[in-house]
């Protein structure tokens, strides 16, 4: 995992929870993890291919999910409803996007975003590329971002950030 | 004025809704990719298009060559979060007359649908 893969999903996720939200994040700070993220009630799942390949993870419990997403389409949303994943695939959608823009010099191509809920899930990720963890807190809750790069091309990736 | 929104998150085209309303505009249709956006273009005419770029089926980009080579002209803003210049440029050169990159501010969303209509009616110099 390359470390500077961080600073444009610090900056991206800092931009979308801002601007559809209107709310300020605080982030801890980040650790490297090898075995998955686990115990996650609701995950938000994006790819990437292309001159850099991996995938960033969007893990909230219930409350902060439900709050989240209901915040971001400015009406209630529980789990339930059927705008639920489709407003936190949005949210990861944005900040994958944000991400990939300061990917200096790399054509990476994010997937569509998927959504799984289900309480106390795992979403496993390589053990030759472990993930970096960002620990994000607001006013909706604590949630991490799980980020997994590996660079397919030598590139200057993040080198603004 | 007619608008179309073209994009997979029913989320987004609510927020798009949302800020419309605001405007004064709600004579609005929608579509979930590019090929329902085609054929809704042809059926309800719009004046105004706002179309997203990564969506199944048929992506946007592939929809706006395919509006513009059947000979459509209405205006349409790329909203998307596509923001690397060469996308832009990409974007722009396949008939798009505007561009908004998600994250979006109410502000910035009104900005641009007010600039791309004003460039359309203002008189000829």
């Amino acid at each position: 995992m390359d470390v500077r893969f961080i600073n444009p999903f610090i900056k991206s996720i800092r931009n979308v929870y801002q601007t559809m939200m209107r709310t300020d994040i605080v982030f801890g700070k980040p650790q490297v993890k090898t075995d998955g993220c686990k115990n996650p009630d609701v995950s938000a799942v994006i790819g990437y291919s292309g001159d850099a390949s991996g995938a960033v993870v969007i893990a909230y419990q219930r409350q902060a999910a439900i709050t989240t997403a209901s915040k971001f389409a400015s009406m209630e949303l529980d789990v339930s409803h059927p705008d639920f994943a489709d407003a936190l695939g949005e949210i990861a959608n944005m900040i994958a996007g944000g991400a990939k823009a300061e990917f200096e010099g790399l054509d990476v191509d994010p997937s569509l975003p998927s959504v799984i809920v289900g309480d106390n899930h795992e979403v496993s990720n390589s053990k030759v590329n472990p993930s970096l963890t960002i620990p994000c807190d607001c006013s909706f809750g604590a949630f991490n971002v799980h980020v997994t790069m590996k660079l397919e091309k030598q590139a200057a990736v993040g080198a603004a950030s | 004025m007619k608008i179309l929104l073209v994009d997979d998150s029913r989320t987004i085209r609510n927020i798009q809704k949302n800020i419309l309303a605001k405007l004064g505009h709600t004579e609005i249709d929608e579509a979930p990719d590019g090929v329902e956006g085609v054929a809704k273009v042809r059926e309800f005419s719009p004046d105004l298009i706002l179309l997203d770029w990564n969506m199944p089926n048929m992506d946007g980009l592939t929809f706006l060559k395919t509006i513009r080579a059947d000979g459509v002209t209405t205006p349409v803003i790329m909203c998307t979060t596509e923001a690397e210049k060469s996308r832009v440029i990409t974007a722009i050169q396949a008939g798009a007359n505007n561009y908004v990159v998600k994250p979006f501010s109410t502000e910035t969303m009104a900005d641009k649908i007010e600039q791309t209509m004003r460039k359309l009616t203002a008189p000829a110099p």
